[in-house]
């Protein structure tokens, strides 16, 4: 089985946002840089189907910066076959030059499935894997939670609200997944080591200019400082006086 | 005249409330504009709530029937929403950033080879222009961008815009399609969840518990708070929780989980890691009920009560079943 | 799965690492989280360590993580297996002892001492974590002068008779195979000492866990009794002679020790630091008061010092420079430091140290341990007094 998985290097969620003297951008200082989180269970899935069948690659793909072959790495670590890094000088505010420039490269892969993160944890934008699926003309399911595969054909099942939407598609296919679909594997430590000799092409990538300009990147405004009403239950009057009359929203 | 198409959601043949949010921001926008609001609707026949969107600031609604929109099916609703999008020259598509909002706005998008602006939180039309405001990094920071392109296409965060009555003459009209395949990827069933939940993300209110519940089986006196308000609350949890297999995933506020709005979050037991302040720090009003009061969650409730939970809860439920009647 | 633990880094260590050896730490480092810390403190209370943890320790490629990869071992260099050793060691003493038996004290002597057919069979079961080892070296009157061992050997036709007892074995009761140092000549000949590998279950090979610990407890401590225990003769580790053997196996053990030392040093000071900001008394948290900035500015100095040590020790060792003395440095210091640590942890805590809900207390008395063992702290002050005139003050 062919499988690709597009795979992002971003902020680690600790961060500390500072804003860079642009106003438009995070300063980068002593930021910790990991994989999103999202998309380590999109690698696990590629390993596991790859196993499943047998025979295979896992081809994993990242637009970023230099430094993204780190990541790259630690997903070649995970048992991924070999890395692609379309690098960019700077990371594009459009989802949709992201999702092109992904495209292009994926449309000779003949992938059977080609794997994201539902969404990466610095941006929350949740569009470049159905964005690359339409590019693609691929039929796409996200927020994959469970699936299984046989025979060309696949089940998902997505969490919708109140509820569980269970999916058919066709192989070859888009996915998007979501936490809970696998528990994603450590990295042997003789993969860390084996990660070095795997194949990683480097691939300098023009980019377009995108619809879309950054006006501000702010810190949101702090919230007002509260107050503990009181201890213990005898406190529970008053705050439910203080919900209704002051709060206004009991 | 420009226009703003409002692409609303509905569920067994009935308008989900997102609905109405994305009707009020596509108002917003448009009287910005000096424009009018189409709001479309795919469904398989009528759908309830149609009638009321004009009260909302819809000019015209579409409700677009076809056997095929039963369910939804990504590949014919894409279709659909950008046939519209293109024969109304709309200056903007607004859609929820719900579960299928999600799924269908980037397809859109693209398919109108414009980008998308998702999880918006505030919109505004400035220098000839749309710009928005989105959180990122958690909601650690906000981002305001503008869109040069045309349309401008955007999802709204649930439980953001709140609805806002600005009538107008909200004519609905119910074409039928003609021609409409499924595609390729077919939603098979609906699995519901348990009868009467409301979704965490949507629920005005949220009653949310932490590891200081202790066991999974105190999470009763949560529902029991739930409950106390009227069918408008909803359980949610914490990610530790959730990872100990207390609760659904489902119900999970936070980083990984969902990021939520409400009007009022109450917080039981949970100390206030920064993952978890990442999914509901946007609250309107915040509550902490927590036995140490060096949690880190009294630093953004806006009132706390520090103690004992199981002496507290109780008592909270008791004084607000006595306010609902 | 990225480590919730952000390390204690304060001169940019991280910077003279390889990637590789970041990405090797930063694997251990999450897995510590996410499946030592949370149920580590239960164990040292319950007094029993984690067993249902050796195979995922194995999948790893923990064990014996610095052998080649030809036995099935990771072929890391050193320095990543020292980092491995902190990692362990942040989370409890007594993972990282396991870790240190299996690797530095079993599996080692068996590829430095042991013939093909040992290594052959012993060492990728080893590494799977299928069999576990222990190091049988001291005894109840034989701590801090094993040239003085009385355990015996004697040769038969078939091969070899056992007789003794041993004390303070980690793994004791749970090995598979025990590595037991025994003399085949006279008693007052410490150049008759050679290595025996001993299936656990052979007759009159008996082990009985040591009751009564109040450190180390999340860890198998054992006495050991070989009663006419018959080997064949290839149970002899042929490279073997003299007490160089047993010493070296200390030496390699040693060299992780004092890396293990500053993880569990590391892990107290990032629990002092978050107590000190936030818990409040008198109207401020108690970081703000002078007495507690001195302790935490002495912990990070210390802690520094400790990782470059380290560091600068794991990349001579690579280049095969590294001396015993080195290595007795780095233990010495980095040990003391850490209980030091460990011990203003538990204090700046207050009462809320004494519970096992924090880790300071568990810390400081497993470190009573390992300044005792694999050397005291006193027995590396006279390595290095020797070391340093050339006068033996031993004895």
């Amino acid at each position: 089985m062919r499988i690709a998985v597009c795979i992002k290097r971003l902020p680690d969620s600790e961060t500390r946002v500072k804003i860079a003297p642009d106003g438009k951008s995070l300063d980068e200082t002593g930021v910790k840089f990991v994989l999103n989180p999202y998309d380590e269970f999109a690698v696990e899935e590629a390993l596991r189907r790859r196993e499943q069948a047998g025979a295979g690659e896992v081809v994993v793909f990242s637009l970023g910066p230099a430094a993204a072959q780190e990541t790259i790495r630690s997903a070649l670590a995970m048992g991924a076959d070999r890395g692609v890094l379309l690098q960019v000088d700077r990371m594009p505010a459009d989802g949709l030059v992201v999702a092109r420039a992904l495209a292009a490269e994926l449309k000779d892969g003949a992938f059977d499935l080609i794997l994201f993160g539902k969404l990466a944890i610095d941006d929350y934008n949740h569009q470049v894997g159905p964005m690359v699926a339409e590019l693609l003309g691929l039929p796409c399911v996200t927020s994959v939670s469970r699936l299984e595969i046989a025979d060309g054909k696949g089940v998902a099942e997505r969490e919708i609200e109140g509820g569980i939407e269970v999916c058919e598609f066709p192989l070859p296919a888009v996915l998007t997944v979501d936490k809970g679909l696998n528990e994603p594997r450590y990295p042997a430590l003789k993969g860390i080591m084996a990660a070095k000799k795997k194949p990683m092409e480097i691939k300098p990538t023009p980019l377009g200019v995108g619809d879309v300009e950054i006006v501000a990147l702010t810190l949101p405004p702090e919230r007002k400082e509260g107050k503990i009403v009181g201890e213990g239950p005898a406190a529970v009057l008053e705050l439910v006086r203080l919900l209704r009359e002051e709060a206004k929203i009991l | 005249m420009s226009a703003v198409l409002a692409v609303l959601e509905q569920r067994d043949g009935t308008l989900r409330k997102v609905s109405h949010e994305v009707v009020t921001a596509a108002r917003r926008l448009a009287d910005a504009l000096a424009g009018t609001v189409d709001a479309l609707v795919l469904g398989a026949g009528p759908v309830a709530g149609s009638e009321q969107l004009g009260r909302l600031g819809a000019d015209r609604v579409v409700v677009l029937k076809h056997p095929a929109f039963q369910r939804y099916a990504p590949e014919a609703f894409a279709r659909a929403v950008v046939a519209l999008a293109k024969t109304g020259g709309h200056a903007a598509v607004l859609l929820p950033a719900s579960a299928t909002g999600r799924d269908l706005a980037p397809r859109v998008a693209v398919q109108l080879g414009v980008p998308l602006v998702s999880d918006v939180t505030d919109l505004e039309f400035e220098g000839g222009a749309v710009v928005a405001t989105r959180p990122v990094y958690a909601g650690k920071a906000l981002l305001k961008i503008k869109i040069t392109a045309k349309p401008a296409v955007l999802s709204l965060r649930p439980s953001v815009f709140t609805p806002v009555e600005r009538p107008r003459a909200g004519t609905v009209e119910s074409p039928s399609l003609a021609n409409a395949e499924v595609g390729r990827v077919v939603v098979r069933e609906v699995k519901a969840a348990a009868a009467g939940t409301l979704d965490v993300g949507e629920a005005p209110i949220v009653v949310a518990g932490g590891r200081g519940l202790r066991e999974p089986a105190n999470f009763k006196l949560l529902e029991e708070l739930a409950q106390a308000f009227g069918g408008k609350a909803s359980v949610g949890a914490s990610r530790a929780v959730v990872d100990a297999g207390w609760r659904h995933h489902a119900d999970q506020v936070g980083q990984t989980g969902k990021t939520v709005s409400p009007m009022l979050y109450v917080a039981v037991g949970i100390s206030g890691a920064i993952q978890h302040l990442a999914g509901m720090r946007t609250s309107k009003v915040i509550v902490a009920i927590n036995r140490d009061k060096d949690a880190p969650i009294f630093k953004v409730a806006d009132y706390g009560i520090v103690g004992d939970l199981f002496e507290i809860v109780p008592r909270l439920t008791e004084e607000i079943r006595k306010l609902h009647g | 799965m990225a480590p919730t633990f952000n390390g204690v880094d304060f001169y940019n260590t991280d910077g003279l690492l390889s990637e590789e050896e970041r990405a090797i730490r930063d694997t251990v480092r999450s897995w510590v989280d996410d499946h030592v810390i949370p149920i580590i403190g239960e164990h040292y209370l319950q007094g029993t360590f984690p067993k249902q943890l050796i195979p995922a320790m194995a999948e790893l490629g923990l064990f014996g993580a610095n052998l080649p990869e030809a036995y099935g071992c990771a072929g890391l260099n050193n320095v990543a297996y020292g980092l491995i050793m902190q990692e362990l060691e942040r989370g409890d003493s007594g993972v990282r002892s396991f870790a240190s038996v299996q690797g530095a004290l079993v599996m080692y002597p068996i590829h430095e001492f042991g013939s093909e057919e040992q290594k052959q069979h012993w060492l990728p079961r080893m590494a799977s974590g299928r069999v576990i080892g222990c190091f049988a070296l001291t005894e109840p009157d034989y701590g801090s002068n094993p040239g003085g061992l009385i355990t015996v050997a004697k040769e038969t036709k078939d091969g070899w008779v056992l007789n003794g007892a041993k004390m303070w074995i980690t793994n004791g009761s749970t090995a598979h195979v025990a590595v037991v140092w025994a003399k085949t000549g006279a008693l007052d000949d410490p150049g008759s000492i050679r290595g025996f590998l001993v299936p656990t279950d052979t007759p009159g090979f008996s082990a009985k866990n040591q009751a009564g610990k109040l450190s180390l407890r999340a860890s198998d401590t054992s006495e050991i009794v070989l009663q006419d225990v018959r080997l064949p003769r290839d149970a002899l580790l042929p490279k073997s002679a003299g007490l160089k053997a047993p010493l070296a196996c200390l030496t390699a053990a040693r060299y992780g020790i004092a890396w293990g030392a500053v993880g569990a040093a590391m892990a107290c000071y990032v629990e002092a630091v978050g107590y000190a900001k936030t818990r409040v008394m008198f109207g401020k948290p108690i970081g703000g008061f002078q007495l507690q900035q001195a302790r935490l500015a002495e912990m990070l100095t210390e802690i520094t010092k400790g990782q470059l040590l380290c560091l600068q020790l794991g990349r001579l060792k690579d280049q095969g420079k590294m001396t015993p003395q080195q290595v007795s440095l780095a233990k010495r210091n980095n040990v003391a430091m850490a209980t030091d640590v460990a011990r203003e942890t538990r204090r700046l805590l207050g009462a809320n140290g004494i519970l096992a809900e924090y880790q300071a207390m568990r810390h400081l008395a497993n470190l009573e341990s390992v300044y005792t063992y694999e050397g005291t702290h006193d027995v590396h002050t006279l390595i290095l007094g020797q070391e340093i005139t050339g006068m033996n003050a031993f004895n």
